[in-house]
């Protein structure tokens, strides 16, 4: 196989901790922002998950700066923030945005200072870029059965809701009648996202984090029909674009006489853009058709 | 309209009165002195009705008359302040398998991954935790539900590019499918055209003639009503009186219920009813639907 895809593997890909790590860990999280995420763009609460992204980086830049990884940071704050939103009402009110772009701000203003007293305490320079863009190949081993257990749980809660979430989603009216607890079902829903943010943010960065949970669910969206399948998909097309990311990465490295490789979270984000571009090429077709039809 | 003794004209007294229409059938909602209050305002004061299986009635009033409220009673969303709701003779729990409901005003976005048939399948047992296994029972009852209403060339679509009457029908569909003896629906005649209500209405009549399911449905427009309402439930400022149509919309028995003088008007074979003058009759949806239509 090496043979004739040794173009695109470039050598020492298959026999790299940092590239086996990376794989792993992406995959992961690429399956679990893929299937959460559908039910994300569904909801339209894609702007909670920047929220919970943005609220992340002061938590990881807190975590640099009290010198652990940065996924616990990610976590905790962008829980800690599910559950203020919760408490706030942020998810329905639209005339909250001011408050929250308010909040956001100090947030990352807060990141900005825990990075500059991180930097001058440790005498590095790197975590900056580390936390904001991500960086998947300097993720330690040692992160991954941490990854492993959050993947799990928010599979376990997606697994365990997804129908009365669905349900809920298309008409709270419905669901509601029909006996299901929605606000309760809202809230563990959010706190799985903000896990899942969490996730994301190790993977390619906390300001990137959202890329990865709303591009292939979107993109998936707008090519099938049906809910299974778009789950399915969305995590496909996740898991297609952090592979790819990884491997020109990687190659990127051969690329110029400098030998300096490209960030990965460049690749992700470029890919799932442009597969989210590909994707409304049949709907659009399909919407014309209808209102050919109809009209 | 067939079965069932005939109808002596009883004269209807104040609001609790109700003879009823059809007493060999089986009673499948029983309003009693029902009161409700939002906030510290009244909104339903001492409302008394009764429904069979197999009727089709008509819950008339202005917008802000209580019926939303009254719906949310029936479906034990909202507290009764006093009296009672008792559906098939029993007290009413929370999740009623025994009510199927349609709420108002559905719009669901076009880029949801949902097809009729998958929104038809979901009121089997989307309420439900965990995880359903797709069986070909479950795709036969849906698609028996499809054709019940009519939506079987439609069934694939998506959902969110149907028409509004086209997404009340997949809607009743999900209500229905649940083999439930009451089906509550929220205006689902407004925002349609004036041929697609008809044909809402006529559908919602063959429902409850062919399954015996007890139709109740809430309007501010009467006329697209009367060709098969078996009872009509009128509410005004949160007081009702029910009966058959020709005993309750007469200038005598609304005026009580108005509580001033309030004339009811037959013109080739619609019904105006003019609740007041001044301030009265803009409170009062006063349309002519059907003018243009009339043979």
């Amino acid at each position: 196989m090496s043979h004739f895809l040794s173009p695109l593997f470039q050598a020492g890909f298959f026999t790299s901790d940092a590239v086996h790590t990376a794989l792993i860990i992406g995959t992961t999280v690429a399956v679990v922002a893929g299937a959460l995420g559908v039910f994300t763009v569904m909801r339209g609460q894609s702007f909670a998950a920047e929220a919970f992204g943005d609220i992340g980086t002061t938590g990881g830049s807190g975590a640099f700066l009290v010198g652990v990884g940065p996924l616990p940071g990610f976590l905790i704050f962008s829980v800690l923030a599910a559950g203020a939103m919760e408490l706030v009402g942020i998810q329905r009110g639209r005339g909250r945005d001011l408050a929250t772009g308010i909040v956001l701000g100090a947030a990352l203003g807060l990141a900005a200072l825990f990075l500059y007293l991180g930097s001058t305490i440790h005498n590095t320079t790197g975590a900056a870029v580390t936390i904001l863009f991500g960086s998947i190949f300097t993720v330690p081993t040692s992160t991954i059965p941490l990854v492993a257990v959050l993947a799990g749980i928010v599979v376990a809660i997606l697994l365990v809701i997804h129908r009365p979430l669905l349900l809920s989603t298309i008409s709270p009216e419905i669901a509601t009648a029909r006996g299901v607890p929605v606000r309760l079902l809202g809230t563990t829903y959010l706190l799985a996202l903000a896990t899942t943010v969490a996730l994301c943010a190790l993977t390619i960065g906390s300001i990137l984090s959202t890329a990865l949970l709303i591009g292939p669910a979107a993109a998936a969206l707008r090519t099938t029909r049906r809910p299974g399948r778009a789950v399915l998909l969305s995590a496909l097309l996740g898991v297609a674009a952090v592979w790819l990311g990884i491997v020109l990465a990687y190659d990127s490295y051969w690329w110029s006489a400098k030998h300096t490789s490209w960030p990965v979270s460049f690749f992700v984000v470029a890919i799932v853009f442009g597969v989210y571009l590909l994707s409304g090429v049949p709907a659009w077709r399909e919407r014309r058709r209808t209102n050919r039809t109809t009209g | 309209m067939s079965g069932g003794p005939a109808v002596e004209p009883a004269e209807v007294e104040g609001s609790a009165q109700d003879g009823p229409i059809r007493p060999d059938r089986e009673e499948v909602l029983s309003v009693e002195q029902v009161n409700a209050r939002l906030g510290t305002r009244t909104v339903l004061e001492d409302v008394s009705f009764e429904i069979r299986a197999g009727e089709f009635t008509g819950l008339i009033g202005s917008n802000g008359a209580g019926k939303t409220t009254l719906f949310r009673v029936i479906l034990g969303l909202t507290p009764a302040s006093r009296g009672r709701v008792l559906l098939a003779g029993r007290a009413r729990s929370r999740r009623n398998p025994l009510i199927g409901y349609v709420p108002q005003k559905f719009l669901l976005d076009p880029d949801m991954p949902l097809r009729a048939r998958d929104l038809v399948a979901l009121g089997i047992d989307a309420h439900r935790f965990g995880i359903a296994r797709p069986s070909r029972w479950r795709r036969e009852r849906a698609e028996e539900m499809l054709a019940a209403v009519d939506a079987l060339d439609f069934a694939d679509k998506r959902v969110g590019l149907l028409s509004g009457g086209e997404q009340q029908r997949v809607l009743i569909a999900h209500a229905l499918i649940g083999a439930p003896r009451l089906l509550l629906a929220d205006e689902p005649l407004a925002n349609l055209d004036l041929r697609s209500a008809d044909e809402v209405v006529a559908l919602l009549a063959k429902i409850a003639r062919e399954q015996q399911i007890a139709v109740f449905i809430s309007a501010h427009e009467i006329n697209p009503l009367l060709p098969v309402m078996d009872r009509v439930v009128y509410l005004a400022a949160g007081r009702a009186v029910s009966g058959p149509a020709e005993e309750v919309v007469r200038s005598d028995v609304l005026s009580r219920l108005y509580g001033h003088h309030v004339d009811v008007l037959h013109v080739h074979g619609r019904v105006i009813v003019i609740a007041g003058a001044g301030e009265d009759l803009h409170g009062h949806e006063l349309r002519f639907p059907h003018a243009e239509t009339d043979p």
